[in-house]
Order: structure tokens, then sequence, then C-alpha cells
């Protein structure tokens, strides 16, 4: 389902599935005819046995896996401005205009509009039956979701803070994940969790959890992280639009971030990378809010020199190893920058993934920067120092063009 | 649906009086009058009638919080709290942990299969009750057959329902082929209901090429999407909260059905259970919960599980409207699952059924249950209690089965599960290819790759891979 190519390097020549920027040719139809005929084609397309790239839903929309840099439009549109969280209530109203399956639940929700807002204005609009506020279970309410989602409903699950959602592990791991596969195909879950995680400012050790790091071993889940205004509308509506359970996770810090998106419908490819900056001397690899430090530190890097290719990865299961591989191959160096722990986190399983597959391309070992094996502890100077700064980044990056 | 009327009690006016059924939406005597009641408040219950209007009246603002009210009637102050008005007692009264006298549970037939006088329940026609006791025998066939051919190494596990037949079949029997059931794993007698055959339960117990389940689950976890059977998922009790669910997507799409879910009296200690029924009860959702109360889980006894008047009084605690059942009197089970359906759905809530019975064979077949209980008491319970002969009793005592057609009923079945086992064994397993599909909709590229891998191995080293498998 991935439009990426995933192997050793002589595979790449024989790979004769469609170019993945051939497919994204935009489509520009009526919006409401477009949608409809999107459904279809979605269906059609999985089902086609030789298809392997499940783009269906993408073939008729907007889909940009390059992301220009954040201020520009990317069609001739106007386009308008707003806040990250906007960008996720818009997406996540969109759809459940277009589809009247589409449900939210969790906790405050619904008038109250999520503690983070995603959610506001919803309730009055669809009904507190569709927006629905749960009482206090993580693992109840998952339930919930994965039972209404094996009736045909398609529940965005919000956990108030991803941390909580350990709670639900259970109905995740066992469930959610595995029921499409022990029902033999017969059950779908399409259901999306998503919530904020990360370490935010002073939120405590509880409150700063990378969930990605547990949760990317359950088989049957994919995991994306939006760090923009626009992916994170695109993202959150191919969510939506998979038949697998997704798991989308958002930073708390990076909530009220500005940028102006299309007005135009668009969705984001969830197993895709996004290209942020391109360049020549190192690959580095980086997701939600870390990529804003990347980019700090990228300026720092242009003023001394250096020609560092950012690489926001986005899917963090499965990995888009066709773009990492192909940035890996121009550049020969990588470095990760991620907010997990260095102990088993998507850092971790990265470094593994890309020196397994383009072990013969580095002319340097893999570089990962993560945060330390601790929790977050509260007070302000020590939690710094446990996210990856942009001066690491720059010091990471010069002891690796050396 | 009507109701129809047993002997010269009228089972509507007794329900009537004792739940206000007759009104659907019966007003609780504790749910707050709200003071005011804003335009959102009433736009936002559109998509469910008046039913969702309660769920606001909590939430309403109240005038005067703190101020105490003395109504005309009576001498009774009252608090206002949030949730509602309380009175208060300046007595010191503890709420004692039990009550003096347990619930009593609801039962029609005796020990002998003849109706107690002046039992209220819902008749069975004839065709019913001979459908009904026809499938409990078979359900007992296959589970001595299932259970002897685990012992004899031809599948892996088995788990029986011996001693829970009338529970499995008479829910069955009173529901609709439209409610979702979600079972825990020894209710496989509501598929049998619904028409699973003997065949299919004995591919999907040796995974073979013909098992829905493409051979991905261990015996005895069956699945149908078109029986309204959802697969069976190990953990307990995972499946309560999700039955919460399939009532909202019910009720969302106002459908003419509810959700019927299964845990036993150990599952009912798990998270899951409370969570499951308070959100069901916090969404009005249409689910009925099944509680097979049969006394051990695996060898913890109920003593060791809870400490309250089993399960049915817990659903008070809920907000949720229980009964106890004689879970081994096949009449009793109908009766009180319909009722609980009905109300599930036209009432749009949940219901709790305490079905009290005893399981008389082992957990499963990893259990060898005589080493932490007397054989004397499984004797009694296989012997003097059981659901199978006492139902079988009455519907012979109609005149509506014979000696003749058990044996020939058993004989049957016996020849067709043994048939239907050697047939099972033949069958191919699973090729390769299902070891990675279904993980998602489409293989992703890892996958495809790990696929790849794994074929080349055995195409390589064949005779270290089992004879038969093929990719």
């Amino acid at each position: 389902m991935s439009a990426t190519i995933h192997g050793a390097a002589t595979a790449l020549s024989t790979f004769n599935s469609v170019d993945s920027k051939k497919l994204i040719s935009p489509c520009r139809t009526n919006l409401p005819a477009r949608s409809k005929r999107c459904i279809v084609a979605g269906s059609d397309a999985s089902k086609r046995s030789g298809s392997r790239l499940r783009v269906g839903h993408s073939q008729k929309l907007i889909p940009n896996a390059v992301a220009t840099k954040a201020d520009t439009s990317v069609t001739t549109g106007t386009g308008h401005e707003l806040l990250l969280f906007e960008a996720l209530q818009e997406g996540l109203e969109e759809e459940m205009d277009r589809d009247p399956h589409v449900c939210v639940m969790g906790e405050d929700v619904g008038h109250y509009g999520g503690s983070y807002k995603v959610t506001k204005g919803l309730a009055d609009k669809f009904g507190d039956l569709r927006v629905l506020d749960t009482p206090i279970c993580e693992n109840a309410f998952t339930g919930m979701g994965i039972g209404a989602a094996m009736t045909g409903l398609r529940p965005v699950i919000e956990g108030m803070n991803m941390g909580f959602l350990l709670l639900a592990f259970n109905q995740i791991s066992n469930n959610c994940g595995m029921l499409h596969y022990t029902s033999g195909g017969q059950f779908t879950i399409p259901v999306v969790i998503r919530g904020p995680g990360g370490v935010g400012r002073q939120l405590g050790a509880e409150h700063s959890q990378r969930l990605e790091s547990y949760f990317q071993s359950i088989p049957g889940i994919q995991m994306v992280a939006c760090s923009t205004p626009y992916n994170a509308k695109g993202l959150m509506k191919a969510a939506i639009r998979s038949e697998n359970p997704v798991i989308l996770f958002e930073h708390v810090l990076l909530y009220n971030l500005k940028e102006s998106i299309p007005d135009e419908e668009y969705i984001c490819n969830l197993e895709e990378a996004e290209m942020v900056r391109p360049g020549e001397h190192i690959t580095i690899l980086t997701y939600s809010r870390m990529r804003y430090h990347v980019m700090q530190a990228a300026k720092t890097l242009v003023n001394k020199g250096y020609d560092p290719e950012v690489i926001d990865i986005r899917s963090l299961k499965p990995f888009d190893l066709y773009t990492i591989g192909n940035s890996v191959k121009k550049t020969h160096r990588v470095l990760i920058v991620e907010e997990c722990m260095r102990t088993g986190g998507i850092g971790a399983s990265l470094t593994a993934a890309i020196n397994e597959n383009f072990n013969d391309y580095l002319d340097a070992p893999v570089m990962c920067l993560s945060s330390q094996d601790v929790p977050t502890p509260y007070a302000g100077t020590l939690e710094e120092w446990t996210v990856v700064q942009p001066a690491q980044i720059v010091t990471a990056v010069e002891q690796l063009c050396q | 649906m009507a109701i129809l009327f047993a002997r010269s009690r009228n089972l509507v006016s007794i329900l009537r009086q004792n739940l206000g059924l007759s009104t659907i939406l019966t007003r609780r005597d504790f749910s707050p009058r709200p003071f005011v009641f804003t335009a959102s408040q009433l736009y936002s219950t559109a998509f469910v009638g008046p039913v969702s209007s309660h769920r606001h009246e909590s939430t309403a603002a109240e005038i005067h919080p703190g101020f105490v009210q003395q109504s005309d009637e009576e001498d009774v102050q009252e608090l206002e709290f949030p949730g509602g008005k309380i009175g208060y007692t300046s007595e010191m009264k503890f709420i004692p942990e039990s009550s003096s006298r347990r619930i009593p549970c609801y039962r029609v037939l005796n020990e002998d299969g003849q109706i107690i006088p002046d039992s209220v329940f819902i008749p069975v026609s004839e065709k019913l009750a001979v459908r009904m006791y026809e499938q409990m025998a078979t359900l007992q066939v296959m589970d001595h057959i299932f259970y002897e051919a685990q012992r004899q190494g031809r599948i892996s596990f088995y788990l029986t329902s011996v001693g829970e037949e009338a529970i499995n079949i008479a829910s069955a029997a009173a529901l609709s082929p439209d409610d979702v059931v979600l079972p825990q794993y020894r209710e496989p007698g509501v598929l049998l209901w619904r028409g699973f055959t003997l065949e299919e339960f004995a591919n999907q117990c040796f995974g073979n090429r013909a098992d829905y389940g493409k051979g991905r689950q261990m015996p005895i976890h069956y699945g149908s999407n078109r029986h309204n059977y959802f697969t069976i998922s190990s953990p307990i009790a995972t499946q309560l909260p999700q039955a919460a669910g399939v009532g909202y997507s019910l009720k969302m799409e106002k459908k003419n059905a509810c959700a019927v879910t299964f845990i036993g009296d150990g599952g009912t200690s798990e998270g899951d259970f409370h969570a499951g029924l308070n959100f069901a009860a916090v969404m009005e959702a249409p689910v009925v919960f099944i509680c097979r109360n049969n006394g051990w889980a695996i060898s913890t006894h109920i003593s060791e599980q809870f400490r309250s008047d089993g399960i049915v009084v817990k659903g008070q605690a809920y907000g949720i409207r229980s009964i106890r059942v004689d879970g081994n009197d096949a009449l009793a089970v109908y009766s009180a699952v319909r009722s609980a359906r009905e109300m599930a759905v036209t009432e749009q809530r949940p219901v709790l059924i305490e079905a009290m019975t005893y399981r008389v064979g082992h957990h499963s077949t990893s259990d060898d249950s005589t080493k932490y209980r007397e054989a004397d008491e499984i004797q009694y319970w296989k012997m003097s209690r059981n659901p199978v002969n006492r139902f079988r009793k009455w519907v012979e005592d109609n005149g509506w089965w014979s000696e003749d057609d058990e044996s020939k009923l058993r004989s049957n079945t016996r020849k067709q599960l043994l048939q239907a086992i050697q047939a099972a064994e033949k069958w191919e397993k699973q090729p390769l290819t299902e070891l990675f599909n279904d993980v998602y909709d489409v293989k992703p590229k890892n996958l495809e790759e790990q696929e790849i891998g794994l074929k080349e191995l055995v195409e390589k080293q064949p005779q270290d891979y089992p004879p038969g498998f093929h990719v």
C-alpha cells in the first residue's frame, strides 16, 4: 500500500510499479462529484490484486507529498490562513460533512470542543450523538470505537493526551490491530485514534509521553505524525478515509502554528514523507515538532556553508523508504532527529531500517539524536535538556560532515 | 411486537407495575427537572428524538444552586447538588454492604420440567420449542465430539459449554438475526442457532482453508459477519465496551436491532465490564449484557471473585435495569432475553441479565477442574440440574418429542460431526500468503518483502518445513 520502494539497491531498478510522482496528477473536477468518485475509486483500487499501491483515494484529489515552504500556497487559489488545530478541525468537519458515518468520541470533545479545541463547534453542528462526550475510560471508549467501526461507522477517537491512551493499549493492540486479521478479513476497523503527545511546556512526565515508540510494533495499525497545518488537515482526511486503523500523532506545542492552506480539497498520502528542504550534504530525518528545531538549525548550517536535506518522515509506520532511500543515495549521510527516547524509539527503528537497506550508500554511521531515557522532568531547564535543541543538531551535522 | 399473555397473569401489566413500561420514555424518578432548556440544547437533540434530551438535563443550568427547597406536600427537605435534588437526613446511616435477602432469580420450569403455577412468561410454540431442544442437544453432541477430538490430538484446543446449553440456545432464540452478538467464548450455541453449520465449526477448529478466519485464530474463536457474530478475541471483557460501541452505531443509524454481549462471572472483575456498562448507560445505547454466572473462573470460585450479591446488583450502580434469571431454565432465559431485547430497542437503553448456571465441564481442554472442585459437585449439576434434560421433559410432556426423535437426532448429529471432522482434517491448510494478508487492507511494502523472503526460504529448504506446507 505504500507508494515506496522498499528493499536493497538492486531491487530498485527492477521495481516496475508506478512512479509515485506520476500518480499524483492533479485532477480538477467538481468537488461533490469528485468526492463520490473517490470512494469508489479507492475501494476498486484496493481490490485490484495487481495494484500494490493504495493510492485510490489520492488519485482523484491533489495529494501533495512534496511540501512547499510553509508560507506559499500550493495551488492557483488564494488559500486561507489558519492555525494547526483549526486545520485539523476543518479536515474533520469536511469529512463529517462528506460521510455521515464519521463520528467523534472522546472526553470533552462535545460542547467543550476538546481540550485543544480541535472539535470546537462540531457538536453544535452535528449533534451530541455524533460528537460524543464519553465517561473517563480510555480503554472503554477506544473499545467502543472499535465496536462501532466493526458495525460500519468511522469513529475518530480522541485521547485527551496521548499518554492516556496507554490505558487503551489492550484495545488498540489486541483488537484494533488484530481483528481484521483474526476474523479472516470479515471485519474492518477504520478508526482514527488521535491526540496530542510529545513534550510540552512543563506538563510533567505523564503528560509528555511519546507513544509512537510504544505503538510502533503493533501489527495492523498505521501511524502518522502531522507537523504543519497543511499536512495536519491532509493527514486527518486521509486517515479518516483509510480502511485501516490509523493513529495520528499531534504535538501539544504545534497547535497554534499558522499557515496558509489551499481552499480546494486535498488529502495527504498516509505513507509518504515530506521533503522540507532539498539539499546535497546530509539527510536529516525528523518528524513532528523536531522539524522546526531542525529547520532552525538548518538556517545556522546554511550560514556555515552546509546544505542539509531535511525530510519530515510523517509516516511513522510504515516508513517511506523510497523518499528516504533516494535522499540517502544522494547525500550518503544521515542524521535522525527525534523526540522519542533513545531506547526503542522511532529513531532506533529507522536507524535499523536504513542500515539494513542502504548500508552501501552510507559514508558515515547513521547518527540519531533523541531524548534521553528519562521521564520528562517538570523543571523548565531540565525539561529543555531532554529535548534535542538546534545547537545539538548543528554540532551533529558538523561532526558527520567532517 | 405483541406481548402474549401466559396463564392467568398479564405480563404487560406486571411489567407496567414494576417497571413503568407503559410509556416508552419513562422519566426516571431522580432525573433532575431542568430549569433552563436553551435553544441549542433542543437543537442538538435533533438526531435522536426526545431520548437524547435526557442527556442534557443534568448539564442544564440550575438557577439556585444550594438553595434548600421545600415541597408543599410533605416536610421533605432537599438540597441542590450537581445531578439533582437530594433529600437529607440527620441520621447517620450506612447502606449495608449486602441486603438481607439475595435478589431472587426468575424461573418458569421446575427441575422436573413442569411449568411452575402462576408463572409469567412468553409462550413458546411447538415449532420453536422443538427447534430449541434440538439445538441444545446438538450443542451437547458437538461439545462432546470436539472435546474427544482434542483429546485424540486432532485439534489443539477446545472449550465446552456443558451445563450452559439453555443460556446459549434460548438467548439466541429470543434475538432477531439483525441483533449483533459480541460473544466471550462460551457461546457457540448462539452461532449454531443462527445457522453456522457443523462443518463450519469444524473448519474453524482445524484452521483449514475453508475457515472464515483463515486459520488465524485458535479453535473456538468463531466469527461470522454474515451471522452478525463478532470474531471472538481472547482477552476477557474487551467485547463489553465494543458492545457499547455497536449499540451506539445502531442507535445512530436508528436500526431496529440491539447489541447483545456475553460475559462470565470472572469477566465482570475486568475494568472493561464497569466501563462498558457505564458507557452503555450514559449513551443510552441498546445493548443487552448477558452475564453467565457459572460459579467458576478457571479455578477461581465466585466467592473469590467478588463480594457483592452476584452481578445483578451491579446493574443499578450504573443506572441499568437488571434481572437475575435461572440460566438452566430455557423458558425463563427465553422470556427474559426477549423482553430485554424489546426494552433495549424500543427504549434505547442497556439491560443487564445475570443468568445463574454452573460450568459442568472444565474451563477448557487445558484444565482439569477436579483439581480444585469436588467431583460430587460436578456430578450433581451434570445429572440433577441439567438444563437439557429439564427442557426435554417439558417438551416431551407436551407430546412434541419422543425417545425415537432423541436417538435419531443424537446419532445423526454424531455422524455428521464425525464426517465434518474427517473432512476438515483432510482439507489443506492456508497457504503462506495468508500469513501476510489482511494485516492491512492492502499489503504494504515491508510485508511484501517479508513474504518474498519467507517464500524463498521455504523453497530453498523444503525439507525443513512440514509436509503439506505450501506457499
